[in-house]
């Protein structure tokens, strides 16, 4: 990059320079991790177990990608979770097709909305497209309001979506009275776990084949994470909405005077990153087959903010990229993963986990410090 | 001030270049011990990246520094400080915090059972306040003191430090003249010393008078050097600039035409403006003069949609300006702030997301609005070179490694796609230097002759008076009057300014 570098024959120093800087780093080290462990841990490769991390994934990706652009404008979404509790919880009231009243007979929902024959949805043509739909409304609403109280009164976005996360979360267990709403049509389950595409390891002969030697390799969530990312990274990287998030993040004031629209790009990135968390509510709440209230607490939002940091994104604002994200989730999820296999407790991992957010920062201010270097 | 024939410091072919643009290229000079060095050049002639490669901040390309004979080589700051090398800089660093002896020892406190032995320091820095009769206790907090007496303090860590090379960048900026002239007096008494100083400044007259030895920095190049005595200050003019000053604007090259294009009718807002009312015609550089807190520059941000308007009404070629920046920009103005660090750059960004930021809408293609980064880079490489930006490669060097004059011709070029009809240019020459000014008033002036309008808002008059076409004079937010070409007088406009005429 600079004029210094003698093209042929880079020192060491340089390369290693290089790959630190990379938008691969993290994939590189994700890999580097595996590979380590792998000996140790001969379950970590098997089919199993790589089905599993994906699954685990597809979703918290695209959380991820909602906090990223959250991230990119130098904001921050502590909603996203109760938003996906809420989101859970409407949609499954209004589609359940039966209800049992020895669990939920004590919520207000009881009776108006949801009885033993289930929501008012139930039965009607394109119920799950609707349930969908408002699923995705009441995540539109929710990011309206945290984006309309961030840009136009100017309240700062941590007070904002600390207060909604609060709120909405407890207005979505008030609801059930944190009772989940199982029961859900067949229809909207198949989004959380339906294959597209099957493996099967095995001798060809056999005429039934055991659920469980079937490996899915391509599932619903995974098309729609990939296309959610797809989309993400095109807008982020290469539309005028995209320059417009980086400028706002990198100093609003100069965004503002130039005639960037800094009120609308704020408001409408709060509105993608709840809509992020509605869409991943959906996958959450299809592979549970329920709508459940307490979805994205406790430690859900340190996984969703650690992976877009340990990607590269930068807490401060106008440094960002979906790709980034990918892999920053990848590495998150490959890291819980390999923890449980190794058996440690919850409490345990969520000790390494912290530890590896305060690496991520760390690299993250040694990145900065290159590049600072590097383009002086 | 007793110069030796020794050489302390010396540069052999000495280089540093910033993506392939060199900042500093082949210095080879001599520093004799014991002299008082004058440095001078524009901004962005290379004197900060040299200080910095002095001061171990920067590693130079090519070339190398000899220390009394020896390679020197420094690595860090705390290199150059061991090797008895101290800087003065314009914005001191020091601890505001912290007492002036704590200050002193910041680095390293001299300590007794473990703990900071307390007398000792007081003693010492007692006896260097002495030696530069600044008459404060070493206990004074820092932040207590003014300016001029923290630039002493300045010094006297250098002398706590057993500095022999002190290295004063631009020290006198925020000193009064009584200060300045005591900054003076400690500097005959450092040379007296035997102490080396490097004298780097704008104000060429004090250069002049106080250094033995000048050089002056153009382009990265040392152009010329020699003794004081025969340099006179048309010939430091004449090398910093490489041309005469005999042109220190450029001619108005238009008439202003008749038509008005801005029309500011009976505007007030409570505390800040009171019945402003001026125009600005087809073609015309309309300079807004006034001191600080006369309303000049809010009555920018008014102009801009930025801050609220109670009464009164702002028109562009007859139609009512209304709503904030987006609709003003869309109506024809375009709006050079006068912080351009905080107002008018992404620091970080390259320069050609700095100069597509305004018009990026217009290179959107698609229902997605993607941009057509080809035509885009095509835009901005043209816009690099119509108004002669300095750079290497536009699409990642950061703008933020510009000279303050190319930044500022980035902020202005940012606008040019929108093709605006008035320019409100607020103190655009700040913090840039005589050659780019000289640049940036012929950008003015081609802007104007494009049949453009243009509201100059500047606190220096002299500018001013050479470029405008009409002066109108605020004070505590109203104006005083104006003023047309013909008519300039300087005296008048600062009596109005200070409300000492009787209009």
């Amino acid at each position: 990059m600079t004029s210094d570098d003698i093209p042929n024959g880079k020192s060491i120093r340089t390369r290693a320079a290089d790959l630190f800087l990379s938008d691969y780093f993290v994939l590189y080290m994700s890999l580097a991790y595996v590979a380590v462990l792998a000996p140790w841990l001969p379950v970590l490769l098997t089919p199993g177990n790589i089905v599993n991390v994906m699954s685990n994934m597809w979703p918290l990706l695209i959380v991820a990608i909602g906090q990223t652009f959250v991230l990119a404008i130098g904001g921050i979404d502590l909603s996203q979770g109760s938003t996906m509790a809420l989101t859970s919880v409407v949609g499954a009231m209004l589609i359940a097709v039966s209800a049992n009243p020895a669990n939920l007979d004590l919520a207000p929902i009881w009776g108006t909305i949801l009885t033993e024959n289930g929501g008012p949805l139930a039965g009607l043509p394109g119920n799950v497209a609707l349930g969908i739909a408002a699923m995705l409304l009441v995540a539109v609403c929710v990011g309206l309001i945290n984006g309309a109280a961030i840009a136009v009164f100017r309240m700062p976005p941590f007070m904002v979506t600390l207060v909604t996360l609060i709120t909405i979360s407890a207005f979505a267990i008030w609801m059930t009275q944190s009772e989940n709403v199982a029961n859900l049509p067949d229809a909207f389950i198949a989004l959380g776990k339906g294959d597209i595409v099957s493996v099967y390891f095995g001798a060809k002969d056999e005429s039934k084949i055991a659920r469980k030697v079937i490996y899915s390799a391509v599932t619903y969530p995974m098309v729609i994470a990939v296309f959610v990312a797809v989309i993400a990274h095109i807008i982020l990287s290469r539309s005028v909405f995209g320059r417009y998030i980086m400028a706002i993040g990198i100093n609003r004031k100069a965004a503002e005077i130039s005639g960037v629209p800094v009120k609308r790009v704020i408001v409408l990135v709060f509105v993608i990153s709840a809509v992020c968390a509605a869409i991943a509510s959906i996958l959450y709440s299809a592979r549970l087959e329920a709508g459940r209230p307490s979805l994205g607490e406790g430690n859900f939002l340190l996984d969703v903010i650690g992976a877009a940091v340990i990607g590269g994104t930068s807490l401060f604002g106008g440094k960002a990229k979906i790709i980034w994200t990918f892999f920053g989730v990848l590495f998150f999820v490959l890291l819980s993963n390999t923890l449980n296999l190794m058996n440690l407790s919850s409490f345990q991992v969520d000790m390494v986990k912290g530890g590896v957010i305060l690496a991520a920062a760390l690299m993250d201010v040694t990145r900065t410090n290159l590049m600072r270097t590097r383009t002086r | 001030m007793t110069a030796g024939l020794n050489t302390i410091l010396s540069f052999e072919g000495l280089s540093k270049s910033w993506f392939g643009v060199p900042a500093v290229e082949g210095l080879t000079l001599d520093v004799r011990e014991g002299s008082v060095l004058g440095l001078i050049g524009q901004n962005g002639a290379g004197k900060s990246t040299l200080m910095n490669m002095i001061g171990g901040v920067v590693a130079p390309t090519s070339g190398r520094m000899l220390w009394r004979g020896a390679l020197y080589q420094p690595r860090t700051a705390a290199d150059a400080t061991k090797t008895g090398i101290a800087f003065i800089h314009q914005e001191l660093n020091l601890f505001t915090n912290l007492s002036v002896a704590e200050n002193l020892y910041i680095d390293g406190f001299p300590r007794r059972f473990g703990l900071i032995d307390q007398k000792a320091i007081q003693t010492r820095t007692q006896s260097i306040l002495k030696r530069l009769d600044l008459d404060v206790s070493p206990k004074t907090i820092v932040g207590q003191l003014s300016p001029g007496e923290r630039q002493l303090v300045e010094i006297a860590k250098a002398l706590h430090n057993e500095a022999s090379l002190i290295i004063l960048d631009e020290p006198t900026t925020s000193l009064t003249p009584r200060e300045t002239t005591r900054l003076f007096e400690t500097m005959g008494l450092l040379s007296a010393e035997g102490r080396t100083l490097i004298y780097i400044s704008h104000i060429l007259g004090d250069v002049a008078e106080h250094c033995d030895d000048i050089a002056v920095l153009r382009d990265g190049r040392l152009v010329d050097s020699g003794p004081a005595a025969e340099f006179p200050i048309p010939r430091m003019i004449r090398s910093m600039i490489g041309r005469d000053l005999s042109g220190m604007y450029p001619p108005r090259s238009n008439q202003p035409l008749g038509d008005t294009l801005l029309r500011v009718d009976r505007v007030s807002q409570p505390g800040v403006l009171h019945n402003v009312s001026l125009t600005v015609n087809d073609g015309e550089i309309v300079g807004l003069f006034g001191l600080m807190g006369s309303g000049r520059s809010e009555l920018a941000r008014i102009l801009f949609g930025l801050d609220p308007v109670q009464s009164g009404s702002l028109e562009l070629r007859g139609v009512i300006l209304s709503g904030g920046p987006r609709e003003r920009i869309a109506a024809g103005l375009a709006f050079v702030t006068e912080n351009r660090r905080e107002e008018g750059l992404m620091l970080e960004a390259s320069i050609s997301e700095n100069l597509s930021l305004v018009g990026i809408s217009s290179f959107g293609r698609g229902p997605l609005a993607l941009v057509d980064k080809p035509s885009l880079a095509q835009y901005c490489e043209k816009t690099k070179q119509d108004i002669a930006i300095k750079a290497g490669n536009i699409l990642v060097q950061p703008v933020k490694a510009l000279s303050g004059g190319n930044q500022q011709k980035v902020v202005i070029g940012k606008w040019l796609l929108k093709e605006p009809k008035l320019f409100i240019l607020d103190e655009p020459t700040r913090g840039v230097d005589v050659g780019a000014k000289f640049e940036i008033y012929s950008l003015a002036d081609q802007i104007a002759a494009a049949g453009n309008g243009i509201l100059f808002i500047s606190s220096e008059l002299d500018e001013l008076i050479g470029m405008a076409d009409r002066i109108v004079v605020m004070s505590r937010g109203e104006v005083m009057g104006e003023i047309s070409r013909p008519e300039f007088n300087s005296e008048r406009i600062l009596q109005m300014a200070f409300r000492e005429a009787a209009a």
